[in-house]
């Protein structure tokens, strides 16, 4: 049973991953995208992690996707590319040969280390104590880092804030899209 | 099910290489991609894959210290969409149909 579940959400993962990466059309990747979402969700859970389950559901399938779709929807860019155009002939070979290359290297290190990873018995988690014990981790040894988070949040906030704001009326002129050619 | 096979548990192992090819992918797309936003989602692929392997040794070692880990990433990549969806919304206002290599154009 533990194994369908696995092999079912891994399955959205990789075919979410897939079809971010191969779908010519923005709007079809970012749905994609949800699906990948949801099978690390089914995988949180499958490991016990049900506080980050939530979060993955509620930030990002919630709240990250819809900011995607939002931007792909004000910006009007939702028409497909054309993904068949390659700009640098050799740069989809040798971005292949990467993208391999990583994902082969670390299961080697994986298999390799694999009686590492597997000795000893598997530690029972205690689930209905998760977020009790993510709170005090969080509260207690990474207090500091906690109230810095909250610091990069105000400054991204404030950031993208004055990045994205039209400049004030009266300098318009300086600010007016330049015709510059494609 | 064949029995055989419902005896099989999943183990940490078997999510360490889900991740890899997960981050593989992701490592795939940012490097064919040339839409900002299509790159963009190729990044927080890459950023689940490592979650997935956190929670993973965070479960097999019983420390949640590596569930904690998750949740900053989380955070880290919520500031840094919002950051970067405003950098490209300011760019593609400017330059409708902007792609990756338009931004070379940034340089002084």
């Amino acid at each position: 049973m533990e194994l369908l579940v696995f092999v079912l959400a891994s399955v959205m993962v990789i075919a979410g991953g897939l079809g971010v990466v191969l779908r010519s059309h923005p709007v079809h990747a970012a749905l994609s995208l949800v699906l990948t979402l949801f099978g690390v969700a089914v995988h949180f859970v499958a490991m016990e992690a049900h506080f980050l389950a939530a979060v993955q559901v509620i930030v990002y399938a919630g709240a990250i996707v819809v900011l995607f779709l939002f931007v792909i929807m004000l910006l009007g860019v939702d028409r497909a590319d054309n993904i068949t155009i390659e700009p640098f002939p050799i740069q989809r070979p040798l971005a292949a040969v990467v993208g391999v290359g990583v994902t082969g290297l670390i299961i080697a290190a994986v298999v390799r280390a694999r009686d590492t990873i597997a000795s000893g018995p598997p530690l029972e988690a205690d689930g209905d104590r998760n977020i009790q014990q993510i709170a005090t981790s969080l509260f207690g040894d990474y207090v500091f880092a906690l109230e810095f988070t909250s610091v990069l949040l105000i400054v991204a906030v404030t950031g993208t804030v004055l990045l994205t704001r039209k400049a004030s009326t009266g300098s318009t002129t300086d600010t007016a899209p330049d015709k510059v050619d494609p | 099910m064949s029995p055989v096979l419902a005896a099989v548990v999943p183990t940490t192992a078997y999510y360490l290489i889900l991740s890899a090819v997960l981050f593989g992918i992701g490592a795939t797309g940012l490097l064919v991609r040339r839409n900002p936003l299509i790159m963009f989602m190729c990044i927080e692929l890459m950023l689940n894959a490592v979650n997935i392997t956190f929670v993973a040794f965070a479960t097999r070692f019983g420390d949640i210290s590596g569930q904690t880990a998750v949740f900053f990433v989380m955070v880290v990549a919520a500031a840094e969409v919002v950051v970067g969806l405003g950098i490209i919304i300011s760019i593609l206002r400017r330059r409708p149909g902007a792609t990756a290599d338009d931004l070379a154009e940034l340089k002084g």
